[in-house]
């Protein structure tokens, strides 16, 4: 029971993270229609700009995470400039080439930069709580509030704001958004802006739980795409909940079929969720 | 006076696209392929060759899918591996011979990518290459940790290059025949692929799945026909880099690999006869250059590979169509369809 509980409260903060980087994917879907392979890619790079701030310049770590947060942030809505908006009328797979390509070019500047090697990120949630016969450690329980906190304010954001309802605008119709009077073209780079934020966001809190690598982007990366998939593209909610679905089997699978499999646990999931419902379990029909 | 002068131009370009056509160009290349060993004794530029050839199969398996069909498979690099490793487990650890083993490989690809097909064409466009991306990670993945079967992490070592007729193909001069007969029956293939009416299928269903339902073709047959060719050619492929390496490690079949194939096709041309094969060359003989930069390579690549999306979607091959089509155009042949003009 104690080892249930303990594996749950570990299912728990990773779906927070999952969630993270999945809601980022899926609204970019949304609003562009593209499924961005880059997106690993801003986590990873995320995830190193938060370590180089408190490594090498002794940053705080909120402060830290929240300069890498609004840095991945430009960096993305620059993407979305430099490289998906030139290619908006391209055949679909275009953009999906390019952002390969995207993905590919940030590991490898990474690599360049940084080296190869995993490198450990400590914060300063390392201490260990102990309730009730769990040891859970502290980063985890921020993980599980920040994430909360998070999705709170973007739920906010897009159902309650004007800026934030223009992308819920532009996924729902984009051509009736365009008739309104929304500026299409800069709601794509805001979306792609907080898709950026995102997954710098989750991937500074989930780093110290783990290790920064320039290939953490590319795990990442097809988890969150079996994420959005299973919830259906562009959905919102589904991306939430395929994001626990998936924290979860993963964990508990993992027990199962042995920790060498766990990261392949999710695939599976998603294979067969697919043959049942190929549409996803949540998507928009539109 | 200038009217018969257009007309000679004309029917000049005319029986030139005839010549180029009924493949003439394509045999001058195999016979001076086939001269090169016996001219050049070059061990390097041998190993080169063959490298590009072997990789020039992948393509042109993927070429069938994403240039043909117009469906992106992520998973391509996997079924290379499996093609790989098929040879190198049935000749390693039941002692088969090589020439029984490799059909066999490229027989368990193609069953694997009907397999595939049954599950992902239920899916399309973007759910299809995510879906596949993620087959090509299991295929990876379990390659990696099925230690009993593949090895795992230290690989299979050891394959043994095979014996025809007691020539021993493992001297390179003798493989480089090997794979450039194999290149030839590819490209000889793939080209009646292509003008067959399958390949018109193909080429509809590119151009609108919905329209070519509409005009009778039989969408999901086709869609898994493809892809068992495209497999199957990628397990081909595997087979010869398996027996030509002689160790096979995980790593060679991974998403990565996948877009090095990708980057090959996206310069050649998509879609086109000569693409995969002139981007393959081309890139292996630049990474041969740039050997220095070996890890770090994709910053260069990945740039490239956006560069080419947005500017040069059809590739070299498209270059020289469009070149094509501007004189044709400018002495007075009109508006004729350029054909092939990539995804």
């Amino acid at each position: 029971m104690i080892l249930f509980l303990q594996q749950f409260i570990n299912a728990l903060s990773l779906g927070g993270a999952y969630s993270l980087v999945a809601l980022g994917l899926t609204l970019v879907y949304g609003v562009m229609r593209i499924p961005n392979f880059a997106h690993g890619g801003l986590y990873m790079v995320g995830a190193y700009l938060t370590w180089a701030l408190l490594s090498t310049l002794g940053v705080p770590y909120f402060f830290a995470l929240g300069i890498s947060a609004v840095v991945m942030a430009l960096f993305a809505a620059l993407l979305e400039r430099v490289v998906f908006y030139p290619l908006r009328a391209a055949p679909h797979i275009h953009p999906m080439i390019a952002a390969i390509g995207v993905l590919f070019f940030l590991e490898a500047g990474v690599q360049l930069i940084w080296g190869p090697d995993f490198k450990p990120m400590s914060s300063p949630f390392g201490g260990v709580i102990q309730a009730a016969g769990l040891t859970i450690t502290g980063q985890r329980v921020l993980i599980i509030a920040a994430s909360v906190v998070v999705m709170g304010v973007l739920y906010y954001f897009l159902k309650r704001t004007l800026v934030g309802s223009t992308i819920e605008a532009m996924a729902q119709n984009r051509e009736g958004a365009r008739l309104v009077g929304i500026n299409v073209n800069r709601v794509a780079a805001l979306t792609f802006g907080i898709s950026g934020a995102l997954a710098a966001i989750a991937a500074s809190l989930i780093a110290p739980t783990s290790l920064v690598s320039p290939s953490m982007g590319e795990v990442m990366n097809l988890k969150v795409f079996a994420i959005i998939v299973l919830g259906g593209m562009g959905s919102v909610p589904g991306a939430i909940v395929g994001a626990f679905l998936l924290a979860f089997a993963e964990t508990f699978g993992g027990v199962l079929v042995g920790t060498d499999f766990a990261d392949v646990v999710g695939f599976a999931l998603l294979v067969i969720v697919l043959v049942i419902k190929p549409q996803g379990l949540f998507r928009r029909t539109t | 006076m200038t009217n018969k002068l257009q007309q000679a131009a004309v029917s000049n370009t005319a029986a030139r696209r005839n010549v180029m056509q009924s493949g003439w160009p394509w045999l001058l290349v195999a016979v001076l392929a086939a001269l090169l060993p016996q001219v050049i004794h070059n061990t390097y530029i041998n190993d080169v060759a063959i490298n590009v050839m072997i990789w020039s199969v992948a393509a042109y398996g993927m070429n069938v899918m994403l240039g043909y069909a117009g469906l992106l498979p992520l998973a391509h690099a996997g079924f290379f591996g499996i093609g790989a490793y098929a040879v190198g487990i049935l000749t390693l650890k039941l002692g088969w011979n090589f020439w029984l083993a490799w059909p066999v490989g490229v027989l368990i690809c193609s069953l694997l990518g009907l397999l595939l097909g049954l599950i992902a064409f239920r899916t399309r466009d973007d759910v299809f290459a995510i879906l596949t991306l993620g087959i090509g990670v299991i295929i990876t993945q379990v390659i990696n940790k099925w230690d009993a079967l593949t090895g795992g992490n230290d690989g299979l070592n050891g394959v043994q290059p095979p014996q025809f007729f007691g020539i021993d193909m493992g001297k390179s001069a003798h493989f480089y025949y090997l794979t450039l007969v194999t290149l030839a029956v590819v490209i000889f293939l793939v080209a009646r692929v292509r003008n067959s009416l399958f390949g018109r299928s193909l080429i509809a269903i590119r151009g609108g799945e919905d329209l070519a339902r509409s005009a009778g073709i039989n969408v999901y047959t086709h869609k898994l026909r493809v892809m068992m060719l495209s497999t199957g050619l990628a397990g081909l492929a595997g087979g010869l880099y398996a027996v030509y390496i002689g160790f096979l490690g995980a790593a060679v079949t991974g998403p990565a690999t996948t877009f090095t194939i990708l980057l090959y096709l996206l310069v050649g041309g998509v879609g086109t006869l000569t693409g995969p094969l002139l981007g393959t060359l081309i890139i292996r003989v630049l990474q041969q250059s740039i050997q220095g930069l070996q890890d770090y390579q994709y910053i260069v690549f990945g740039p490239l590979l956006v560069v080419l999306v947005m500017f040069f979607p059809a590739g070299l091959a498209g270059i020289w169509t469009r070149v094509q089509a501007a004189r044709s155009a400018r002495i007075g042949q009109g508006s004729k369809e350029v054909q092939d003009a990539g995804v």
